[in-house]
């Protein structure tokens, strides 16, 4: 596996995890003769991409598409060391600006196809909800989770909205951080927490276990970047996949699992 | 403060606890399970054993179950006590004692089988009851084994990943023990703190793989 980055020196964690995701990748693909392409994509985008690739894959015989989800700042940090990875899907403009930034993906295949909106939400079991972000800094809320901000951008979007409510210092010995959104998610569902921040369409995913309390406004608005990354050995088929997320049917499955139009 | 070494004193505070619950604990069943022979003691030594092969993830969602604040035990602890275990450091040494907890028995049994039993007869002949037996002939017969076991219990106690992040979580200053803050780092693209962090806790592991080894031959 040639890496691309284009620090001269490369550090043995990184390389070891990146050799592990690639002997797992390579190990996938000599198991099945068809094209595939594998897509990296964010934790929030789970079941709908899950949806969409087998959709794309009835629509194009003999292909296969391979998901690895995770939060964006891990997948960034995969492509980073070299990973294996054709088409790109974070889900925040931060993270794809640091893929940019660093060379890692064809700039001009650069396109938002989703957008999402940030929830505070409860426990299905909690007796009271909060009605507005002040809330939190209450009895009743001794714990409440995000993602990881350095890693998840679902933890940057909290930070921001908390911030801009002035709650960062009354909320910081509360957090309970996840490594991606779908961990917050479930530290909610079983009630490990008395409130946690996830997206819309998360939230939808588990709505006998978990109550929306609101809609947290946030800047920038939660928009889904896709790109072709700069290594990929299948461009003309990442191309295709990225077209068919765009395209009508693509689109009708996102809004099916509570995606809206970018 | 937070620095590159406070994931260090947690990771020694949690691991040197769970040395001290899974050694009392696994040289008492040591201690039992070296002396009975009845119906079913392979079974119950395979469950006693369970946490060593099993993945620490498995053990992870056991304890989930088990301790968390709708969980089975935890409910109970939640609603009388006000004790939740689930995200903070006391759940963290929970599960580095459950999943170190075999190496400690493990030894403590092989030790204590070794003991030739013509000692503690030859002491209850002369009027000691049980537990002196163990705690004045058993126990130092099989100090070196045991230590031994105790040795790899905390080397692995510090090593523990899988069961502490789904019980603990990575809560940095109050959770986040070393070889998280390492999976963190890398996970951030942060080389150069996963680097130093790697560095800290090899040393650490080689000096107390060297110091113990040193104790063990001082004793013989």
């Amino acid at each position: 596996m040639k890496t691309t980055t284009r620090h001269s020196m490369h550090r043995l964690a990184n390389r070891l995890r990146t050799a592990a995701l690639s002997v797992a990748l390579l190990a996938g693909s000599a198991a099945s003769q068809a094209q595939e392409i594998v897509v990296s994509a964010a934790a929030s985008l789970t079941n709908a991409f899950q949806a969409v690739g087998q959709a794309f894959e009835q629509s194009k015989p003999g292909v296969k598409v391979t998901f690895n989800f995770a939060g964006s700042g891990p997948l960034l940090a995969q492509i980073q060391q070299g990973a294996p990875v054709d088409v790109f899907a974070s889900a925040d403009q931060e993270t794809m600006n640091k893929a940019a930034a660093a060379h890692l993906i064809a700039a001009p295949t650069r396109v938002d196809f989703a957008a999402n909106t940030l929830v505070l939400i409860v426990p299905a079991t909690a007796r009271e909800t909060p009605s507005q972000l002040r809330d939190l800094t209450g009895a009743a809320y001794q714990r409440v989770s995000t993602g990881t901000p350095a890693t998840v951008p679902v933890g940057r979007y909290t930070a921001n909205a908390i911030e801009t409510a002035g709650l960062t210092d009354a909320l910081r010995p509360k957090w309970i951080y996840g490594e991606s959104v779908r961990q917050v998610l479930n530290y909610v569902a079983r009630g490990e927490v008395d409130a946690g921040f996830v997206y819309r369409t998360d939230a939808m995913i588990e709505p006998d276990k978990t109550r929306i309390a609101l809609t947290v406004p946030t800047t920038p608005p939660v928009r889904y970047p896709i790109a072709q990354v700069a290594t990929s050995k299948q461009p003309a088929l990442a191309g295709e996949f990225m077209a068919y997320v765009r395209s009508a049917p693509g689109q009708a499955i996102l809004q099916r699992f509570g995606f809206s139009k970018p | 403060m937070l620095t590159p070494l406070t994931p260090l004193w947690l990771t020694l505070k949690v691991a040197l606890i769970a040395t001290l619950i899974a050694g009392v604990v696994g040289i008492a069943l040591g201690w039992w399970m070296s002396r009975r022979r009845f119906q079913g003691t392979n079974v119950v030594d395979a469950i006693l054993m369970l946490p060593m092969v099993l993945p620490p993830t498995v053990i992870g969602y056991y304890l989930i179950v088990l301790i968390g604040r709708n969980g089975v035990l935890g409910q109970y602890l939640d609603r009388w006590f006000g004790i939740n275990l689930i995200f903070t450091w006391q759940g963290a040494v929970i599960a580095a004692s459950v999943v170190s907890f075999p190496l400690v028995y493990k030894g403590a049994r092989a030790a204590f089988e070794e003991v030739d039993g013509r000692f503690a007869n030859a002491a209850r002949t002369l009027g000691a009851g049980e537990f002196e037996v163990f705690v004045r002939i058993a126990l130092p017969l099989a100090m070196r084994g045991i230590a031994a076991g105790l040795m790899l219990t905390f080397a692995r106690a510090m090593g523990e990943f899988g069961a502490t992040l789904m019980i603990a979580g990575n809560l940095p200053g109050k959770t986040q023990t070393l070889s998280i803050a390492v999976y963190e780092a890398v996970q951030a693209g942060n080389d150069q703190l996963a680097l130093w962090l790697t560095l800290v806790i090899s040393v650490v592991c080689i000096s107390v793989l060297v110091v113990s080894s040193r104790l063990l031959r001082a004793r013989h």
